[in-house]
């Protein structure tokens, strides 16, 4: 019998946000990656298309991690302590973006310092073509202090600089756009902050094609549904028309699951936890399905593992079986 | 869907006759769209919009029940595409699949770990609902054998799948009396499977690559007295899957009833092994009713739970515990004394790593009003006055000899108020993580 399948026609759609820039553009990256652009929910391939699939970023640190899962040691080895050999093997593995983020300290105990976040970033960018993301320590005058300066050092790369909040945004979003970067907004899980927080952003002078936004999520288990649901309403607001929420989304799934204790600890659990390696990798990959079905455009990840998974996923979800 | 007060209006008798008790039919359309009346208080309305009105109360996705020795499981009733706009209500049911090839005692070996197989998060017991049995061997005996072999076991509801009707009758006899899903019926066996499912007074998944083909089966199915169905609308690549499952639930909600019913995902069937498990969750967050896995494995199927508890929790209101003063492993006066929230997860997470660690500790479960402690920090709703109104109700002091608390890391700012707030006592700031508690425990107190 004849089905006549509902489609939504949206007014608005998501825009596209080009990272990096290659050697023509400014930069020095062997390719750029763009993303946004979807004009219905994600993957829903009969009612729009989707001009870009959504990408992986690998999360790596300027130094040694000290609080990481073991298993990521394991997996990793000695790369760990070798932020730009690190980038390489992501950058091996086919992912589309690094995200370095900068410790507070480095890896002899002192305070990390501009000179060193410079020359982290410098080694990290000559070892890969891929575009970077650089988020600071977390701590506000930090955070500033050694954003500044890896702006400054590498203008034109248009790298995205991250991660501003409500409280500390100012000096990062001054130096992007000073430099020619990307910004990366992040709020606590609310439309509304959200919206509030571009807006500050933009009031600034900021380009709307050099925003991206961090809605912020929970682990499976650890609150995974208020950041999903969060996700699902910014892009149907989006996709209604509202402008300050058309920013492509990026999350942090791999720094979320890796923290709970079911990624963490191997002994002493419950022996329905099953294998520790298998259930750590299923808490990442899982999560992340979980948050590119809501609207991730951007998906941070940290094993190797999760991350051939979800680019099989990706493929297969971006495969146009059935034509709009 | 619902219709509306003045859609229910244009179906009654317009005479405003006053015998419902209400002086118009439209104020008396306005309670029944509010469901605050009943149809029957009208004795004037048409048997024809008697009926549409009626079809127009049922559930957009009609509610499927499996049974199995006092075992039931349910799904269905679904009202919504989004779970910020209405809580999803019946969890989509995990199946674990096994083939009719393997021996009975093979099927038994297997059987049992899953059977066994329960585990807690956030005080919630997690386990699977049933099991899936399928022809491979296509021969009758194999199949009704291996039913048997888990019904030897287990409790638990079924889903038999097998494309043969004959086969599956041989599997139905084994399970007479209870109520299977029976899998499937597809455009060549239609009718023969309408016919045991009519005998057996049991549910019918419906298999065909098309929507179009899978509304004109269930029509022809309903029309030959088969009410309970389940969809199968094949596809079984991540994108197919996802864009079918969310027609089929738009139409639903649109109240087109050839599809109004719960969606039967295999992920046992994806593209590869490493797609299943995400096939899986897909499934979980995008309108599966039941989901069949290929096997039994705990790490899978640990977190595949949580994300459907996740995903089905009422968005409006966490899940909390009673605030108050918990005993853990039996304290006493000289035990250490802590503090927390009433998030569920919050609570748990503590609890069970304290229990692990076998000290003996005083939990103060702050009335946080359910948020997590970073959470409620923020909210103010976790702050220096509220923990020391707690731990002078809950009468902390009485039962401990020592005075000394210790706060969660992450809330390490409130230590200097809540020392003026709670004088006298010495405030300790524990990890940031509860994982690292019983280490904390051990050595610094
Ligand atoms: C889920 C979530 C929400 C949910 C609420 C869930 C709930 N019921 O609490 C929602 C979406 C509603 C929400 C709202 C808000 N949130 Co919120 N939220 C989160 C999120 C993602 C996860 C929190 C969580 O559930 N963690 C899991 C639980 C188990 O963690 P926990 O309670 O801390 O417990 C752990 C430890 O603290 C420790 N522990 C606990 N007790 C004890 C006790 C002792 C003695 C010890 C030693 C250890 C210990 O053990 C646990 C496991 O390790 C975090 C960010 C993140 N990814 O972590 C932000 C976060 C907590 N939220 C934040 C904010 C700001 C808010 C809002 C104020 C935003 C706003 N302005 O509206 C609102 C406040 C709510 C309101 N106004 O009503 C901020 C807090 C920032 C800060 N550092 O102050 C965070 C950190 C996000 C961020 N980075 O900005 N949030
Ligand atoms: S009894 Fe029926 S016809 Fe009479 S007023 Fe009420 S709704 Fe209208």
């Amino acid at each position: 019998m004849p089905v006549e399948i509902p489609k939504d026609n949206w007014p608005g759609a998501v825009r596209t946000i080009t990272l990096g820039a290659t050697a023509a553009e400014g930069g020095s990256r062997r390719q750029v990656v763009t993303v946004g652009g979807a004009k219905s929910l994600p993957f829903l391939h009969f009612e729009a298309i989707h001009p870009y699939r959504p990408v992986i970023a690998l999360e790596i640190r300027d130094r040694r991690p000290d609080d990481w899962s073991p298993l990521l040691i394991k997996t990793w080895q000695e790369v760990v302590d070798d932020p730009a050999s690190w980038a390489q093997a992501g950058e091996k593995l086919g992912v589309d973006l690094i995200q370095l983020t900068l410790s507070l300290t480095k890896a002899d105990g002192s305070s990390n310092t501009p000179a060193n976040a410079v020359n982290v970033v410098k080694a990290v960018l000559a070892a890969t073509g891929l575009p970077l993301l650089v988020f600071g320590p977390g701590q506000a005058e930090v955070d500033n202090e050694l954003l500044v300066a890896v702006a400054e050092a590498t203008k034109g790369e248009r790298l995205v600089l991250g991660i501003c909040e409500d409280k500390n945004y100012r000096t990062i979003v001054a130096a992007a756009l000073a430099n020619g970067h990307l910004v990366s907004a992040r709020t606590p899980m609310d439309v509304n902050l959200a919206k509030q927080l571009n807006i500050l952003i933009k009031d600034m002078g900021m380009p709307l094609d050099r925003i991206l936004m961090d809605p912020t999520t929970g682990a499976l288990g650890y609150g995974i549904e208020y950041g999903y649901s969060v996700m699902e309403r910014l892009r149907l607001a989006a996709l209604q028309g509202d402008t300050m929420t058309q920013f492509p989304m990026i999350v942090t799934p791999g720094f979320e699951a890796w923290k709970t204790k079911e990624a963490k600890v191997g002994e002493g659990v419950p022996a329905e936890w099953g294998d520790w390696e298998a259930r750590a990798i299923h808490w990442e990959s899982l999560t992340t399905i979980a948050l590119l079905e809501s609207g991730a455009d951007i998906v941070v990840l940290r094993h190797p593992e999760s991350i051939r998974r979800i680019q099989a996923a990706i493929q297969e979800l971006m495969t146009q079986a059935e034509p709009a | 869907m619902a219709l509306t007060g003045i859609q229910i209006y244009k179906l009654l008798p317009k005479t405003n006759c006053k015998d419902c008790g209400y002086p118009t039919c439209l104020a008396f359309a306005m309670k029944l769209a509010a469901k605050q009346e009943e149809l029957s208080a009208c004795p004037h309305v048409s048997e024809a919009a008697r009926a549409e009105l009626a079809e127009s109360s049922a559930p957009p996705v009609r509610l499927i029940t499996l049974k199995a020795n006092g075992n039931e499981f349910k799904s269905g009733n679904e009202t919504v595409l989004f779970r910020h706009e209405k809580t999803f209500v019946n969890k989509p049911g995990v199946f674990v699949r096994f083939s009719d090839d393997l021996s009975p005692a093979e099927i038994q070996a297997n059987l049992a770990p899953a059977e066994a197989f329960q585990v807690n998060y956030v005080g919630i017991s997690l386990a699977l609902d049933g099991y899936a049995v399928a022809s491979v061997t296509g021969n009758p005996e194999a199949f009704a054998g291996a039913v048997a072999a888990i019904r030897n076991l287990s409790h638990k509801p079924l889903i038999l799948i097998a494309r043969d009707p004959q086969v599956m009758a041989a599997g139905l006899r084994v399970v007479d009396g209870e109520t299977p899903l029976i899998y499937a019926a597809d455009q060549d066996n239609w009718q023969s499977m309408a016919e045991l499912a009519r005998q057996h007074q049991a549910p019918l998944a419906v298999r065909a690559d098309s929507l179009e083909d899978l509304a004109g089966l269930t029509e022809k199915l309903v029309a030959a007295g088969v009410e309970d169905l389940v969809l199968d609308p094949g596809g079984r690549d991540l994108a197919t899957s996802l864009s079918r499952c969310t027609q089929i639930r738009r139409l639903a909600l649109k109240n087109f009833r050839p599809l109004g019913y719960p969606i039967i995902a295999l992920p046992a069937e994806a593209s590869t092994p490493e797609i299943e498990p995400l096939m899986a969750a897909q499934s979980v967050a995008k309108y599966g009713g039941f989901i069949v896995l290929s096997s039994f494995t705990p790490e899978l199927l640990y977190p595949l739970l949580v994300l459907r508890q996740n995903i089905y929790t009422d968005p409006q209101k966490p899940i909390q515990v009673q605030p108050g003063l918990y005993e853990i492993n039996d304290p006493g006066p000289e035990s250490p004394v802590l503090v927390t929230t009433n998030f569920s997860i919050t609570y748990f997470s503590v609890a069970n790593e304290v229990e692990g660690s076998g000290i003996p500790a005083w939990l103060v479960v702050a009335d946080a009003e359910g948020m997590s402690v970073l959470t409620a920090w923020a909210a103010g709703k976790f702050d220096a006055e509220r923990i020391a109104k707690d731990v002078r109700s809950f009468g902390v002091a009485e039962k401990v000899t020592h005075k000394r608390i210790v706060l969660p890391g992450h809330v390490a700012v409130l230590s200097g108020e809540l020392e003026e707030e709670l004088p006298g006592w010495e405030i300790r700031v524990g990890p940031r993580e509860a994982v690292d508690l019983p280490s904390f425990l051990k050595q610094a107190l």
